[in-house]
């Protein structure tokens, strides 16, 4: 798939902008500011009903402005959807289809599949544990929808059952302790949980090579990632992957530890406290990479990432119509030659690849293949 | 901030369901300007409502007699119990025509984070109720959000060594949602296709 016009309407610094775009590769040059990322985070918002800056949608809406709208039209298989977006900070947001309203925003999400990288994912590898449990997420809800339903439901389980431990420490401070509902919330959590957690083992299972090769790829051999799920069953993690088994296990351990759970008032078991531990090693030592890699290896495991989630995406759906549209924000200043080269070989064959810069150099020639210079509010097609 | 009564009266509306500190304005200046017949006739509406509905003593259904309509009804069958959330509950199920026992209305359903335990809902009024060893059935039609299943779950586990028939409302609900927004005909095929609920 891929878009073929984007049309935004007071979105970020942009009051008014209508763009076409074409298949293979576009760069989008322009000097610090003019507004390249918020083009292409208004495509990645289409895909996703998220931004890669920002958690909440008011900072898209163009300061002065009650609302921003962006209009993208799709290409898949021979098919256009047009996509629009209303954002109405603080009310909810409407989305059309094709002109025709749907009840909710959330079903335009999976008409557009993008893959971005950008600066901010430096926070993938070098972040909390939570920016490696998201984008674990991301991925999984990007190849299924359905799954957005079950962490939801996860996330709720989680908040009722940690206001119910909040209130279970206070009780017992006081003397009392109103325990009876906890099992119920420890069932919710152990069924929801398992379901999580089965989802994400499957998918490091799945991404695991890629990420490997993508990294080996992109270093020209230099050095060997590798990615381990660590469960905060800890000894008490069981060798299947299966639902049933993984829900029992949890159960247990909930039992196990909640005597602290109470104490601390904290849900201690589950897959919110899980990690993705991401490693380099050269030389036959895995090393984390968290603390020890440099910045370009570093920036280069976050690539690699989101390479393997390009693959993985694209390879569910054979042909080029599941194929994502690869987005490429401001990637190539923080690599040297080599992998920039190399990164631009492994991206050039996709549908459609977007690039920003504001250093024309800095691209590679293979992904100059429209070229749109951004500059002073107009955006001009110079090749 | 406006004048005493003006500001009293948004306030109060504010604190009404679903209405956030616009809205209670809004209302507020259409009351004001409002025919003063009007408004004493939705005075007169809730001053009435609070003195002539009450809540059903069997089920806690509202009601304008001790006894709800359901309740008062001799051809419901007193075998069946069907534990519902709330009042409107009762409304949605009643226009399936597929219930013909009683209900209980548990005016609520569990969530820790709203402060609701099992303690602040019709439950201990329930277990009474279950005790005399007339009811063979529990149907659990809370709403088939995690909020109500967690409340299915727990009434499940408490009823259990009663050894009664509990079941649950065919999944076809929509999930996450409310039963009063259910249409008639998939609210009536879930009651059809209950399943036993097992703990
Ligand atoms: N809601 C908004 N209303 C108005 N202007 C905004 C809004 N949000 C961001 N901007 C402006 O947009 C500009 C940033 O645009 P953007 O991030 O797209 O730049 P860029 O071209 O990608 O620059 P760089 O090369 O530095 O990455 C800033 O000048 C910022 O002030
Ligand atoms: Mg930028
Ligand atoms: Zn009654």
């Amino acid at each position: 798939m891929y878009v073929s016009g984007l049309q935004l309407t007071d979105f970020r610094s942009w009051a008014e902008i209508d763009l076409e775009l074409g298949r293979g590769p576009t760069a989008l040059i322009g000097a610090n500011g003019q507004g390249k990322t918020n083009l292409v985070e208004a495509i990645g918002y289409t895909a996703t009903l998220a931004s890669h800056r920002v958690a909440a949608d008011a900072p898209m809406v163009r300061s002065g402005a009650d609302r921003a709208v962006i209009r993208t039209r799709v290409e898949r298989g021979g098919r256009q959807t047009l996509v629009e977006l209303e954002l109405n900070p603080g009310k909810a947001n409407r989305a059309r289809i094709n002109r025709s309203p749907v009840p909710r925003a959330r079903e335009v999400v999976g008409l557009l599949r993008t893959v971005l990288f950008a600066p901010e994912d430096l926070s993938l590898v070098r972040g909390d544990p939570s920016e490696r449990r998201r984008f674990l997420d991301d991925l999984l809800v990007a190849r299924a929808p359905r799954m957005a339903g079950v962490r939801a439901d996860y996330e709720r389980v989680l908040k009722q059952r940690n206001a119910l431990l909040k209130t279970a420490f206070l009780a017992k401070r006081s003397g009392g302790g109103d325990m009876r509902t906890l099992d119920v919330w420890d069932a919710h959590l152990a069924q929801s949980g398992a379901e999580l957690l089965a989802a994400r083992l499957e998918l490091v299972e799945a991404m695991a090579p890629h990420v490997e090769s993508a990294y080996k790829e992109i270093s020209n051999g230099q050095g060997e990632t590798g990615l381990a799920y660590k469960c905060s069953l800890g000894d008490a993690m069981p060798d299947s992957s299966d639902r049933e088994v993984l829900g029992a296990a949890l159960l247990s351990e909930l039992a196990r530890v909640r005597p602290q759970e109470v104490e601390r008032g904290v849900s201690l078991v589950g897959p919110h406290r899980d990690e993705l531990v991401l490693t380099l090693s050269s030389a036959g030592t895995p090393l984390p990479v968290k603390g020890y890699a440099s910045h370009g290896e570093s920036w280069s495991v976050a690539l690699a990432l989101r390479l393997a989630s390009y693959t993985l995406l694209r390879d569910d759906a054979p042909g080029t119509d599941g194929e994502p549209v690869l987005i490429l924000d401001d990637v190539f200043a923080e690599l040297d030659v080599g992998r920039r080269q190399r990164l631009a070989e492994l991206v050039q064959g996709a549908e459609q690849v977007l690039v920003t810069a504001a250093v024309p150099d800095d691209v590679p020639e293979a992904l100059v293949g429209g070229r749109y210079d951004v500059h002073d509010g107009t955006v001009t097609r110079v090749r | 901030m406006y004048e005493g009564a003006v500001q009293d009266l948004i306030d109060e509306l504010g604190r009404l369901p679903g209405v956030g500190p616009k809205s209670a304005q809004r209302i507020a200046f259409h009351l004001l300007a409002a025919d003063p017949v009007d408004v004493r006739r939705l005075v007169s509406a809730l001053t009435e409502v609070k003195e002539k509905v009450r809540f059903c003593r069997i089920c806690g259904n509202v009601s304008e007699q001790d006894d709800c309509r359901v309740c008062r009804d001799p051809r419901r069958d007193l075998t069946v119990i069907c534990v519902v959330e709330e009042p409107k509950d009762v409304v949605a199920i009643e226009k399936t025509r597929e219930f013909r026992g009683r209900y209980h209305v548990l005016g609520g359903a569990i969530s820790p984070i709203e402060g609701v335990g099992p303690d602040d809902l019709r439950v201990r009024e329930l277990m009474i109720r279950l005790q005399d060893g007339g009811v063979t059935e529990l149907i659990l039609a809370t709403d088939p959000n995690l909020e109500g299943e967690a409340t299915a779950t727990y009434l499940a586990r408490l009823v259990k060594p009663m050894g009664l028939r509990v079941t649950r409302l065919a999944s076809g609900l929509p999930v996450g949602g409310d039963l009063e927004y259910a249409d008639e005909v998939t609210l009536g095929r879930a009651f059809e296709g209950r399943r036993q609920v097992d703990v």
